[in-house]
């Protein structure tokens, strides 16, 4: 919402400042965007042409002497053809910055002759396009005087960013209530005199739609004279960015913004019949006045003559019946729009207009006719003409009580207000007679003689936003003034935190910080990716795919953190950086519902990027990354949210995007999939368009079952056994498809109270072994618990451990 | 001296002068050994000339016994200070065989080569300022309802403020009713008001999305949304926590701050907030000094429809509520210039503006090191 300084001052008697205006609208919540205060026109004087010359050297320059009102005549340079003696400018003074060429000037000497300044056309001090020639000011315009000042064009410019509950600030009068209210000067009365008419409005009008049209008022003037606006009415809209029409039009434009009432003129020899206020039909078409064509559904309302469609409600008229400079006979119209139906069928028609944004807020419908008859007087004023009668239909009532206030059926809302609310609510004590003060100045009327805490307030009608005692406190708050309270601090008896952390936040960081110790960086990725990778990790969902998306590639919620993490790695070494490794702690979607949502760790990691480092080094070169880094990647994070890591289960194989023999799954129990780890299949990565060695894990971090609750953080007592705990080495040949899983834990499983860990050194495949077979060389660590072992006890226990791997795995010592 | 005595020490010199010249030539342990045994083992020439002693007159023994002793005690000591000078030049020869560059690099330990996400690191950053305070962090789902996105939080249907939220919205279901992206961490309000009897004291950290992609603007971003529930809490009480939360976060001693009205569907009072800031070093931004004033959040108190949407009743409980944007701050504390990069993976901007793994915010060792 803009409007100028000296429009404001047509509705508020003040003496104070810009600044503090500016400052007070932003502290009672009319927060101003910008002000404009035309600083850049201030250096431009009117002065005046001596003489105009004929350039020695140039056809079509002439050598002017320019009075600028010091006495002292300037010599200008100057090309225009209008220069002549005579002549009274606009000059700008060697050192201004000229905003239209966007130079700041200096003495110059053109083709010989030098010039002091030059005269200015529109077009160099930004005021239109005109550039035909220099500006040529009527004969009494004072030489030596701001040019600005003298043109009217020195009025500061503000411009508020309009909240969208207050319709009543989308007009300066209401602007102005508000300032007043807050102690800035006094409103100016907004009443309008009835303009009295003849004769019936001979266009009469249906509402077929009622609940759309609450009401309507229309009044013809015939004879109008339209033309162009006054210039004080034009300059009033081009500051404020709107493009003056004629004088019809703009008079509907200007009260638009003095007001926050929009209004509509039709051209009544354009016309034909009588006026309904309808629903279109499906597909109805309407060329608009912005020379769109737009094609309507039967949600939108539509005023229609017997030609059709010749104006969208609320938002936009049709140029049919458009207003021009030969209109003699003006249909002027006041109506009032449901405001939802204006929101949406601007939307889907995709039109931003001023009667838009001010009628989805609600228009005050008490000023419906108002606007008609001060429209009207604006009307005659400017173009002449003889009114007929204001033609009134209402829609629904929102009310069937008493007399139709303002003939809009307009049902005054009541409210309850405890003074105390205030404090209440805030903190801040504003006594009851400043209290009732504040939002009598707003408009609102206190009902009754009651004593108490309590007080009944009418609402005033361009107050639709107000609906409960809350908002009554917003209004005393913002005009008393927010700065006003102090800040106090929170009490903490009642401090709610006995946890701050849930367990799944807490494993949600602890993943998170082991996998950067483990040498990634965390990534965070689009949580929406394309229809193609979602499909290829098992998503796809049509429930799970955005209607709008911002982007086609951007279109469906991941399934997986993967192909996210993959195509981040693929960017990466399209830029050069071939090794990577990357993770990310976030969310996956299993379907639309909130316990479809997983907390997911993933990892990916690329080239040679490892544990240990990537890329050559003069110790020994990084091998490419594998199976084994994506598994131990996995378990490092399992491990840090407090997985039971010792009753894991690692299946071989994982889900399709996986390579299927270098993958697997970590289980919890037969169900439970804590984890999947592998290299990637390789049409996966051609699907996806990504290159090199990868390997990659997902985590589901939510599937972690809720460590049991403890009586105590105790840890289990530890007893150090006195005796030297000692290693043996066995070496297995078995079957090509045994895991080394299965032989680790039937050696293991030979004695679980000597044995204190099973780790596999060697393994290898040879033609020696014999075909389809595998030998596994393990390490076992043995702790004697109650005694120095004998050699007799050693080989009993060695037997045991061959006797159980024989049984568990068919495996056999190797001679 | 008899002439047998002269001849004798005559001969001891010359062994004398022999052997010392010998021990002094032994290159090696062995060889030192061998010169040793030659002298002084069984049969060395010094121990076969002491075993003459006793065939010797009491007059003879008398000179020769000192000398050959004394001989016998030289050579004993040349051979020990040889044995030792032998034994430093060996460990000096080892040790200096044993050179290396040590300029020569090494790799950097995989806990200086992680990155925390800048994102992740200043909600930790909050969760220990907001946890101080007596806050828990609460979550909720990135798809939600229409009802706990808008209608709940009193968004009107066909409301201009639904509009200025920019939703991605899903495919109606079979009873017409369509999904959203949560537009904000708003939603977790209601839904912890459903699950929770107040007093309530949360912070929701989360990630959000609009329609909506330039330099300031990202489809996805992330949010800090704050409730406090109770009997009492108010707008000072709300004034006191944000100035609480922002000299905390920003690590300095005072902010200004400026609450200004403003309007939000789901708070009433509604206020915006404004800090005090310096902006005149290009990049920086500095707290606690300056002219400029920039927006960093929205507030106000619980509007009655919200609480009542949260099955509490208004005229009992009251609170306050405010959201700001997580990677705004993360921004105006740090420094990034673009926020579409936050989503970017590109490692060199993880490397630059992420955070060493081991660097955990707390209170007490310091939000940033």
């Amino acid at each position: 919402m803009k409007f100028t300084l000296s429009w404001l001052k047509d509705h508020l008697e003040t003496d104070a400042t810009l600044d503090e205006i500016v400052d007070k609208l932003t502290m009672i919540g009319l927060e101003v965007e910008e002000v404009d205060d035309k600083a850049a026109l201030k250096p431009f004087v009117i002065a005046r042409v001596l003489s105009a010359e004929k350039h020695p050297d140039a056809d079509k320059l002439k050598v002017l002497s320019v009075d600028t009102g010091d006495g002292k005549p300037i010599q200008v340079v100057c090309g225009a053809p209008n220069a002549r003696a005579g002549l009274v400018g606009a000059f700008a003074a060697p050192g201004t910055y000229v905003p239209g060429i966007d130079v700041t000037l200096s003495v110059g000497r053109i083709r010989g002759v030098e010039s002091h300044g030059m005269m200015c056309s529109e077009r160099e001090l930004q005021l239109s396009d005109e550039h035909d020639g220099i500006i040529d000011l009527p004969e009494d315009a004072p030489v030596g005087t701001a040019f600005a000042a003298y043109a009217t064009l020195d009025d500061p410019v503000i411009e508020i960013g309009l909240t969208p509950n207050r319709p009543d600030a989308t007009g300066v009068h209401g602007i102005a209530r508000d300032l007043a209210a807050a102690g800035l000067g006094t409103l100016k009365s907004g009443a309008v005199e009835p303009v009295a008419g003849e004769g019936e409005c001979p266009a009469r009008l249906t509402i077929e739609a009622p609940d759309l049209c609450p009401g309507f008022a229309l009044r013809l003037v015939r004879g109008v004279k339209n033309g162009l606006s006054p210039k004080w009415m034009q300059q009033r809209l081009i500051a404020i960015g709107l493009r003056p029409i004629n004088a019809l039009v703009d008079i509907t434009n200007y009260i638009t913004f003095d007001r926050g009432r929009p209004l509509h003129v039709f051209d009544a020899a354009k016309v034909k019949g009588n006026l309904t206020v309808r629903r279109a039909g499906a597909g109805e078409k309407v060329l608009a006045l912005d020379e769109n064509e737009y094609e309507l559904t039967d949600e939108m309302c539509v005023i229609a003559d017997d030609n059709g469609v010749e104006s969208i409600a609320g938002i936009m008229g049709g140029e049919h019946s458009g207003c021009d400079e030969a209109t003699t006979d003006v249909l002027v119209e006041s109506a009032l729009w449901d405001p939802s139906n204006v929101a949406s069928t601007g939307r889907e028609l995709g039109i931003i207009t001023d009667a838009r944004y001010r009628f989805e807020r609600g228009a005050d419908p008490e000023f419906m006719v108002p606007g008609l008859e001060l429209a009207t007087r604006m009307v005659l004023d400017l173009c002449g003409g003889a009114p007929s009668e204001t033609q009134i239909v209402l829609g629904t009532p929102t009310s069937t009580e008493g007399e139709i206030v303002g003939k809009t059926g307009h049902h005054y809302k009541e409210v309850d207000f405890p003074i105390s609310e205030t404090r209440r609510l805030t903190g801040l004590d504003v006594g009851r007679d400043e209290s009732i003060a504040i939002l009598t100045r707003l408009g609102f009327e206190p009902k009754g003689d009651a004593k108490g805490d309590t007080v009944r307030f009418v609402v005033p009608s361009w107050r639709p936003d107000i609906d409960g005692k809350a908002d009554l406190v917003e209004e005393v708050m913002r005009i008393h003034g927010v700065e006003k309270i102090a800040s106090a601090p929170l009490v903490s008896h009642d401090a709610v935190g006995e946890t701050i952390l849930t367990t799944l936040q807490k494993r949600t960081r602890a993943a998170r910080r082991a996998l950067a110790v483990r040498g990634m960086m965390e990534a965070v990725t689009w949580s929406f990716i394309p229809a193609k990778h979602a499909e290829l990790f098992g998503g796809g969902k049509p429930e799970l795919k955005l209607s709008n998306p911002i982007a086609a590639d951007m279109s469906d919620m991941r399934p997986s953190l993967l192909p996210g993490l993959l195509a981040a790695a693929q960017r990466n070494a399209d830029r050069g950086f071939a090794d990577t490794a990357l993770f990310e702690v976030s969310g996956t979607y299993e379907g639309d519902r909130p316990e479809d949502q997983r907390r997911v760790a993933a990892g990916v990691r690329r080239g040679t990027a490892g544990l240990a480092g990537s890329g050559r080094d003069w110790a020994g070169n990084a091998g490419p990354v594998g199976v084994f880094d994506a598994k131990a990647d996995a378990l490092a994070a399992l491990e840090a949210c407090g997985a039971p890591v010792d009753k894991l289960m690692i299946e071989a194989g994982g889900p399709d995007w996986y390579h299927p023999d270098r993958s697997g799954t970590i289980k919890l129990g037969p169900k439970v999939v804590l984890a999947t780890f592998g290299e990637f299949h390789p049409r996966t990565l051609e699907a996806l368009d990504v290159t090199g060695q990868l390997a990659g894990f997902e985590v589901f971090i939510d599937a972690v079952p809720e460590p049991k609750a403890k009586a105590t953080r105790t840890k289990p007592r530890l007893d150090l056994s006195p005796f030297q705990a000692v290693r043996r080495d066995f070496a297995f040949v078995v079957d090509r498809t045994v895991e080394a899983g299965r032989l680790m834990r039937a050696a293991a499983g030979a004695d679980k109270k000597l044995i204190a860990g099973v780790s596999v050194f060697d393994v290898f495949e040879g033609a020696a072994l014999g075909e389809d077979k595998k030998s596994i060389a393990i390490e076992v660590q043995i702790q004697p618990l109650e005694k120095t072992l004998t050699d007799d006890d050693f080989e009993a226990l060695a037997a045991k451990i061959v006797e159980n791997v024989k049984k568990q795995t068919g495996g056999m010592l190797r001679g | 001296m008899s002439k047998a005595v002269t001849e004798q020490m005559t001969d001891l010199k010359t062994l004398e002068t022999t052997l010392l010249a010998e021990i002094a030539a032994a290159g090696d342990e062995a060889s030192l050994e061998a010169v040793r045994v030659a002298a002084l083992g069984k049969k060395g020439s010094v121990s076969e000339r002491l075993k003459m002693l006793g065939s010797m007159s009491p007059d003879e023994r008398q000179v020769m016994g000192p000398a050959i002793n004394g001989l016998k005690n030289r050579v004993g000591e040349a051979l020990a200070a040889r044995k030792a000078e032998l034994r430093d030049a060996a460990i000096a020869a080892r040790l200096a065989a044993e050179a290396v560059d040590v300029t020569l690099p090494v790799r950097q330990s995989p806990a200086e080569r992680g990155r925390i996400h800048p994102i992740s690191q200043v909600i930790d950053e909050i969760a220990a300022i907001f946890g101080d305070l007596g806050f828990a962090i609460a979550e909720g789902p990135d798809i939600e309802t229409d009802h706990y996105n808008f209608t709940a939080l009193n968004f009107p249907e066909g409301h201009p403020a639904r509009e200025m939220h920019d939703t991605f919205f899903f495919p109606p279901d079979a009873n017409g009713e369509r999904k959203v992206l949560r537009t904000h961490t708003s939603p977790v309000q209601i839904r912890t008001m459903e699950a929770q009897k107040p007093p309530i004291r949360i912070v929701i950290p989360g990630k959000t999305y609009r329609q909506d992609s330039d330099a300031t603007h990202s489809p996805m971003f992330h949010q800090l949304e704050g409730l406090v529930i109770d009997r009492t809490a108010n707008v000072a009480n709300m004034k006191w926590v944000l100035e609480e939360f922002c000299k905390a976060f920003f690590e300095v001693p005072s902010v200004n701050m400026r609450f200004r009205p403003s309007y939000f569907p789901f708070t009433e009072p509604s206020l915006e907030v404004d800090i005090q800031c310096d902006r005149s070093r290009p990049g920086e931004v500095r707290f606690g000094e300056g002219n400029d004033w920039m927006e960093i959040l929205g507030c106000g108190m619980v509007h009655p429809n919200v609480l009542r949407y949260g099955g509490l009743d208004p005229d009992e409980y009251q609170g306050f509520a405010w959201g700001m944007g997580i990677d705004r701050i993360a921004t105006l504390k740090y420094g990034m210039p673009d926020l579409r990069d936050y989503f970017n993976a590109d490692i060199r901007w993880l490397q630059h503006y992420g955070f060493r793994p081991l660097d955990m915010p707390t209170l007490f060792g310091g939000l940033s090191t």
